[in-house]
C-alpha cells in the first residue's frame, strides 16, 4: 500500500475529528439512563409539616435522616453538620413571636430543613453549578464532586440549611450506609428531599420515620395529592416568604 | 529589569529573608489546613466566611485605589503623579495577588478551583469576580512593566498601552463593585443587603490604598534614593482626605437608616458591632478603636497645617489604614453572620494556624511589592542620574 506521510496525517486527522464528533451523534446523554419503574415522580415536590401533630423534642425524623445520609456527628457545634433539626419557634420564624404567644409555641420546637425553594438563592450564587434545581421536580440538589467549598451558598441561604464539611466526616459516622455516598472534607451539603429514595420508590426517610404522621410529602401540582388537600384544609405559613425565595416546605401551626 | 531586584544591601536581603520566613511558616500551616480541613480555622457552621475572605475584601480595595493615580495622570495629564503612578500599579499587582491567594486558601477543595472555569456560571457573582480580578492583575502587570521598560530605555511607550490604560480605569472600579455585589445581593443577610455597599467599598478603598501608598513612599525615601516628592504626596493626601470623608459619610448613612427604622434584623448586626448583642462583645473594642482612629485621621487631614507636616501626615495615613482595615478586614464579613439566619450568636475568633496563614499571604504580597518597588525605584533613580 502506498501511503505517503501527507495522506497518513490527513486520515489520522480526520479520524481524530470523527472521535470528537461521535459523542454528539450518539444522541441525548439522558436517554442512556433508564428510570426505575418504581420511581416516585412529581412535577413539584413539596412538604407540609403539621406542627400541631409533631410532639416536639422527638428526634425520630432527625435520626432517620442523618442515619440514611451518613451525616457525621462531631460532637461539637462548630463543625456540626445537620440536614434536619429542631429549632425554637421564634428562631425558625423570626419576628413572629410576641410576649403573649400561646405557651405551646414558646416551648415546642419546630422541625426545619432545606426549603427546596422555587427561587433558590444558593443555586443563583454557586459559581460551579454544583448546587442546582432539578427541572423535572423542583428538588434543589448538590453534586458533592463538583463543589469547590467556597461557601457562597451558605452565605446565600436565608434559612441556615447548609453545612460545610470543615473536617473529614468519615470517621465520625457511626454506621456507614452503603446506599448513600459519604462526603469528603471541604464540601457543602444539605437535605436533598431524599431524591435517592424517591428514585427507588421510597418516601423521604423523615416522613417514613415520623410516627405521628406530622410530615407529609407530595406533588404540589397534583390537586389530588395529600399536600394539596392539607394546604386547602389548613392555614399554613412558610419561613421568610418575604425574601422571594418561594420555599416549598409549609407549616401548619 | 528583574535583575535589579537581585542587587541590594544587607538590609534589603534581611527584609526579603524575613518575608520568605513568614511565607514558609504560613505555607507549613497551610499544608496542615489542607490535611485537616478548614476546621483548623475559627470558622464554624454559623460563621462560614471570616479572616481570609475579609482580607480579600480589604485588599481588593487597596488594589482598586491605583486608579486614583492612573486617572489624574493619564486622563488629566496631572504630571505630578508621573513619578509614582508606577507605584500605584505595582501596589495593585501585589494586592490582587494577595486577593487570589486568600480566595484559594479559603476554598474547601482548592484542587477543584478550576471548576469555576470548566463550568462557567454567569449567575454567580464569584464567577465575575474571578474574571475582573484576574483581568485587573494582568492589566496592571502589562501596563506597569511596559511603561517602566520604555522609561528605562528612554523611548516613548508603545501605542498599544494607551487603550489598556483607559480600560484599566473603569476596570479598577469594577473589581470593587463586583466584590461588593458578592455581599450586597444575598437575601438573608441584612447586614450586607444595602445598595450603598459598592459606593462604601470604593470610598474606603480610595482612602486606605493611597494612605498605604504615602507610607510606602516614606519608606522608599528612607531606604532608597527614590523620592516621590512633596507635591505628589500632598496631592495624594488630599485624595485621602476626600475619600475618608466620603467613606465616613457612607457609614453614617447606613447607621441612620438602620437605627432610625429600627427593623430588628438590620439593627442587630450594628448593635453587635458597636455595643454588643445579648452579652457578646468580641468586636466592640475593635470597632471603637476604628472610630477613634478615623476621627483622629480626619482632624489631621482636614487641617492643612497638620496635613502638610509629613510626620503628622504619616500618623494620619497609618490611622486611616488601620481604621479601615478594622472596618473591612475584621468587622464587615464576620458581622454579616452574627446573628445567624436562625438568630444564633456564635462569635468568631481566629485560630493560630489561621493567623499564621494570613500573615504568610501578607508576607507574600509584601515580597512581590518589595521586588517590584525595588525595580521601579532603581529605574527611576537611574533615569534621574
Amino acid at each position: 500500500m502506498n501511503c505517503s506521510r501527507r495522506s497518513f496525517l490527513k486520515y489520522a486527522g480526520l479520524s481524530l475529528i470523527g472521535m470528537g464528533v461521535k459523542p454528539a451523534l450518539a444522541g441525548d446523554e439522558a436517554s442512556r439512563f433508564t428510570r426505575s419503574p418504581e420511581e416516585l415522580m412529581a412535577k413539584r415536590w413539596a412538604m407540609v409539616i403539621n406542627s400541631r401533630k409533631c410532639p416536639g423534642g422527638c428526634k425520630e425524623c432527625i435520626d432517620a435522616c442523618h442515619r440514611v445520609h451518613n451525616v457525621p456527628n462531631f460532637g461539637n457545634s462548630k463543625d456540626e453538620i445537620k440536614w434536619i433539626w429542631n429549632e425554637p419557634f421564634r428562631d425558625a420564624f423570626p419576628g413572629q413571636e410576641h410576649a403573649y404567644l400561646q405557651e405551646d409555641f414558646k416551648k415546642k420546637p419546630v422541625i426545619v430543613l432545606c426549603n427546596h425553594c422555587d427561587n433558590p438563592p444558593c443555586v443563583r450564587v454557586c459559581p460551579t453549578k454544583a448546587t442546582f434545581k432539578r427541572k423535572e421536580d423542583g428538588i434543589v440538589v448538590m453534586d458533592y464532586h463538583r463543589c469547590i467549598g467556597c461557601r457562597f451558598c451558605v452565605a446565600g441561604c436565608p434559612y441556615g440549611a447548609r453545612s460545610m464539611n470543615f473536617r473529614d466526616p468519615r470517621s465520625f459516622i457511626k454506621e456507614i450506609n452503603p446506599d448513600f455516598p459519604t462526603r469528603t472534607k471541604g464540601v457543602v451539603e444539605k437535605c436533598n428531599f431524599c431524591e435517592e429514595r424517591l428514585s427507588r420508590g421510597l418516601l423521604p426517610a423523615c416522613v417514613v420515620a415520623c410516627r405521628e404522621k406530622a410530615m407529609v410529602f407530595g406533588d404540589l401540582e397534583s390537586p389530588q395529592s395529600e399536600v394539596r388537600k392539607l394546604l386547602q384544609a389548613h392555614f399554613t405559613i412558610r419561613r421568610k416568604p418575604e425574601l422571594g425565595t418561594n420555599p416549598q416546605v409549609y407549616y401548619i401551626v | 529589569m528583574l535583575e535589579k531586584a537581585l542587587i541590594g544591601d544587607r538590609k534589603y536581603w534581611a527584609w526579603v529573608g524575613f518575608l520568605i520566613l513568614l511565607i514558609g511558616v504560613g505555607f507549613i500551616f497551610y499544608l496542615r489546613q489542607l490535611d485537616y480541613g478548614l476546621g483548623i480555622t475559627g470558622m464554624s457552621r454559623s460563621v462560614t466566611w471570616a479572616l481570609y475572605i475579609a482580607q480579600f475584601t480589604f485588599l481588593v480595595g487597596v488594589a482598586a485605589s491605583a486608579v486614583m493615580l492612573v486617572l489624574p495622570y493619564y486622563l488629566h495629564d496631572f504630571k505630578t503623579f508621573g513619578k509614582i503612578t508606577i507605584l500605584g500599579e505595582f501596589l495593585a499587582v501585589a494586592s490582587v495577588s494577595m486577593c487570589l491567594a486568600f480566595i484559594i486558601v479559603d476554598l474547601g477543595q482548592p484542587a477543584r478551583a478550576f471548576n469555576v472555569l470548566i463550568y462557567p456560571t454567569p449567575s454567580s457573582i464569584l464567577f465575575w469576580d474571578m474574571i475582573v480580578l484576574n483581568g485587573y492583575l494582568l492589566l496592571n502587570i502589562v501596563i506597569g512593566w511596559t511603561m517602566l521598560d520604555s522609561e528605562k530605555k528612554s523611548i516613548p511607550a508603545p501605542s498599544w498601552v494607551k487603550p489598556l490604560i483607559y480600560v484599566s480605569i473603569p476596570w479598577a472600579i469594577s473589581i470593587h463593585t463586583v466584590t461588593a455585589f458578592i455581599y450586597a445581593g444575598l437575601p438573608g443577610r441584612s447586614f450586607w443587603l444595602t445598595a450603598i455597599m459598592a459606593p462604601r467599598f470604593l470610598g474606603s478603598a480610595f482612602a486606605s490604598g493611597p494612605a498605604l501608598l504615602i507610607l510606602l513612599c516614606f519608606i522608599l525615601r528612607k531606604f532608597s534614593r527614590f523620592d516621590a516628592g512633596k507635591e505628589s504626596i500632598q496631592a495624594l493626601a488630599k485624595i485621602i482626605t476626600y475619600a475618608l470623608i466620603a467613606s465616613i459619610f457612607f457609614v453614617l448613612m447606613e447607621i441612620f437608616t438602620v437605627f432610625y427604622s429600627q427593623i430588628p434584623e438590620h439593627i442587630q448586626h450594628f448593635q453587635y458591632l458597636f455595643f454588643g448583642l445579648r452579652g457578646h462583645y468580641a468586636l466592640v473594642p475593635w470597632m471603637w478603636a476604628a472610630v477613634i482612629l478615623a476621627a483622629v485621621a480626619l482632624i489631621l487631614l482636614i487641617n492643612p497645617r497638620t496635613r502638610q507636616n509629613e510626620t503628622l501626615l504619616g500618623l494620619a495615613c497609618a490611622s486611616v489604614f488601620i481604621s479601615l482595615w478594622i472596618e473591612k478586614g475584621l468587622g464587615l464579613v464576620v458581622t454579616g453572620f452574627i446573628p445567624s439566619p436562625l438568630e444564633k450568636i456564635i462569635e468568631y475568633f481566629p485560630t493560630g494556624p489561621e493567623v499564621a496563614i494570613t500573615i504568610g499571604i501578607w508576607a507574600l504580597g509584601l515580597l512581590i511589592l518589595t521586588v517590584l518597588y525595588k525595580i521601579a525605584a532603581a529605574v527611576k533613580v537611574e533615569e534621574e542620574d
